[in-house]
């Protein structure tokens, strides 16, 4: 167990320092600094003002550790990431690291009772479209969920905004409040949105697991012995998928984080999905790799908790 | 390729397209299996496939294009700009105004339209007629899928059937870079490279295929790697057939049902990423997703133009509904593994 821990971890480590290899040559050397440079100031700017924007943003060393090796940009990048010393904005000179200490709670405001919601949702819709497997139902079911998962989800937040927001004008078109009272108002018109573009993708995905799983040869020894449909359901068939469920809610973890990209910018949600998309319309280089960088740590830390968490759900599976 | 007009280069695209289905066609006809599935999928999802179908022929018209021939003035067409099918068959609705759907005259100003009901779904903002961008937008949708597949595919097939069939170090570092991009958050990791590699049509197909290759990589891998032990592999090895002939022979066409359904159940993903990438700015010019972004706030003019998203939403959907719907059902007939747990 230890040593597979380790092992694994080591693997973590490693897939972090590859995706900061990948995040330099994409933000360094594929658009090189003259090009952040020139995309902050205008294409015509003089080479002076680029030099000075260039020395500012601490973009003025050589790239690469073989023509300077105490000073240079790909080192920099390595320590200044792994030490979480993510620096300033390129736009605008804000602390990076501050912004994104200030977007994460509305971030989880969003994503965590979306996470939940989903999951309550979804589950009961996929075991009954299950339990009548073969039947009109299921296949009504399907088609629904096909449906729903061919629409944009930009139709979605649209189509809910106008709706719901202008017409019926239940809950704000968008906005958000950190006072605990008027949060639900706020968060009521992404989360349903949220939901109902979610819910075709996972009814499918749960459907297929608990399909998997109701063909083995357990759930016909219960069926011989006499158990019922329900009880199969609920004790056999729910209990053995709870593994891949487990597996798909542990990864979906770490992007609570992250927020959602689009709903956030949408709703006007203040978390780290509504930084991302103001660091791509304002060209801000810095804190788009920051939060390439966060994603993919927190994606596999995930992956790392989902692997040992195997352990802890099935008594089957054991660490080699 | 750069001495050529784009517009010669569509036409070739178009040719060998054409010649290319025919010669699938034929070669699904000679093999039974093929010819069964074939024939399975077109009972099961008939009306889906001629959609996809209208769509596919759309996007033909559009891309077939010469210059001249235009009347004199009949619109605002250049003297060398060269014109498709489709932009021949909407030249009298190329009368800017901006009217209503079924309208018979302009929406601002009440004048009568010279070409009354020419604009069937009404116009956008500046003028230009709604269903004609609509279908415009195929084109966009089905070159920003197929190219990316063109991309994504073989560029997965070559990095997982040979780090699945040779294994070793090779592997290792496949298996390294594919855990490495997929760790990266999917749509920052696409922002990221279209950020890096500029904006445009190619540019984004090639940072959707960057993103899109590494999940089907991994399938084919792990599907080489189980074909790998099969007996006949190893009699073909053992008779001294060439590693090469092997994994054409043996391996590849194992893998075939699986770059069937990896491509149709991709593309419906790859055409909503491109609408989301629309709406950050980054999209490709004349897609649904910038005309949905571009009419979003219409909506709330009084009174609601809402045409203009409702055709590009239609159109989207409809696409999407067909592709999803044929691809379930491809994958219903040939995934062995689906066929047996929905029996």
């Amino acid at each position: 167990m230890g040593a597979y821990v380790l092992r694994r971890l080591g693997y973590g480590v490693g897939v972090v320092l590859g995706v900061l290899f990948l995040l330099f040559v994409l933000f360094f050397t594929v658009t090189a600094p003259d090009d952040i440079a020139r995309k902050a100031l205008g294409e015509k700017a003089p080479q002076v003002a680029v030099d000075q924007w260039k020395a500012n943003h601490g973009y003025d060393r050589p790239l690469w550790p073989w023509q300077d090796w105490d000073d240079n940009l790909l080192f920099d990048h390595y320590t200044k990431m792994l030490t979480f010393d993510f620096g300033l904005s390129d736009a605008d000179d804000a602390p990076i690291m501050d912004r994104i200490r200030a977007g994460m709670g509305p971030s989880l405001s969003l994503t965590v009772p979306l996470l939940f919601l989903g999951l309550l949702v979804a589950i009961p819709i996929s075991l009954l479209v299950a339990f009548f497997r073969e039947t009109y139902i299921d296949r009504m079911g399907v088609f629904i969920c096909v449906l729903a998962m061919s629409v944009s989800t930009l139709l979605y937040i649209i189509g809910a905004q106008f709706l719901i927001g202008k017409i019926l004008r239940w809950y704000p078109i968008s906005g958000f409040d950190a006072d605990p009272l008027l949060l639900p108002r706020f968060l009521a018109l992404p989360i349903i949105v949220g939901l109902i573009s979610g819910i075709g993708g996972d009814v499918r995905f749960y459907r297929t697991v608990f399909l998997e799983e109701s063909a083995r040869d357990f759930v016909r020894t219960a069926r011989a012995k006499g158990a019922g449909e329900a009880r199969i359901m609920s004790h056999h068939v729910l209990r053995n998928a709870l593994i891949p469920i487990l597996t798909r809610v542990v990864l979906a973890i770490p992007f609570l984080f992250t927020g959602s990209i689009l709903l956030e910018a949408f709703f006007g949600i203040p978390g780290l999905g509504s930084i991302t998309v103001d660091a791509i319309r304002a060209n801000d280089f810095s804190t788009l790799r920051t939060m390439v960088f966060i994603g993919s740590l927190l994606f596999v830390i995930g992956q790392l908790a989902t692997d040992l968490s195997y352990g802890l759900v099935d008594p089957r599976v054991r660490f080699e | 390729m750069m001495g050529l007009a784009p517009h010669i280069l569509s036409n070739l695209v178009v040719l060998a397209l054409l010649v290319g289905l025919f010669g699938l066609s034929r070669w699904v006809r000679r093999r039974r299996i093929w010819l069964e599935s074939a024939h399975a999928i077109w009972q099961r999802r008939r009306l889906a496939i001629v959609v996809i179908a209208a769509y596919l022929s759309i996007a033909l018209l559009d891309s077939v294009a010469w210059v001249g021939g235009v009347p004199e003035g009949v619109a605002d067409v250049l003297p060398n700009q060269s014109l498709s099918v489709l932009d021949r068959l909407f030249l009298d609705t190329r009368e800017a105004s901006y009217s209503a759907p079924f309208a018979g005259v302009e929406w601002t100003g009440g004048a009568e339209l010279r070409h009354p009901g020419s604009h069937v779904l009404g116009t956008d903002i500046l003028g230009r007629d709604v269903l004609y961008l609509a279908l415009k937008g195929a084109r966009v949708a089905l070159l920003i899928g197929g190219l990316t597949s063109l991309i994504a595919i073989p560029l997965a097939l070559l990095f997982g059937v040979t780090a699945g069939y040779f294994g070793g170090r090779f592997d290792d570092f496949v298996f390294f870079l594919i855990s490495t991009l997929a760790s990266m958050p999917g749509l920052l990791l696409l922002i990221a490279l279209i950020m890096a590699l500029g904006k445009g049509t190619f540019s984004v197909c090639l940072a959707l295929g960057v993103t899109g290759w590494v999940g089907f990589c991994r399938l084919s891998r792990a599907e080489t790697l189980k074909l790998r032990e099969l007996d006949y592999v190893e009699a073909a090895r053992a008779l001294g057939v060439s590693e090469i002939r092997i994994i054409f022979r043996h391996v590849l066409p194992n893998l075939a049902h699986l770059i069937v359904i990896t491509f149709v159940l991709t593309f419906s993903g790859l055409v909503l990423s491109e609408a989301v990438l629309s709406w950050l700015g980054i999209g490709v010019d004349g897609s649904w997703g910038q005309m949905i972004d571009g009419a979003r706030n219409e909506l709330s003019r009084d009174p609601i133009i809402w045409w203009n998203i409702g055709a590009a939403g239609a159109a989207l959907f409809g696409l999407i509904l067909a592709v999803n719907s044929v691809g379930d059902a491809i994958r219903d007939v040939l995934d062995p593994r689906t066929a047996r747990t929905s029996e």
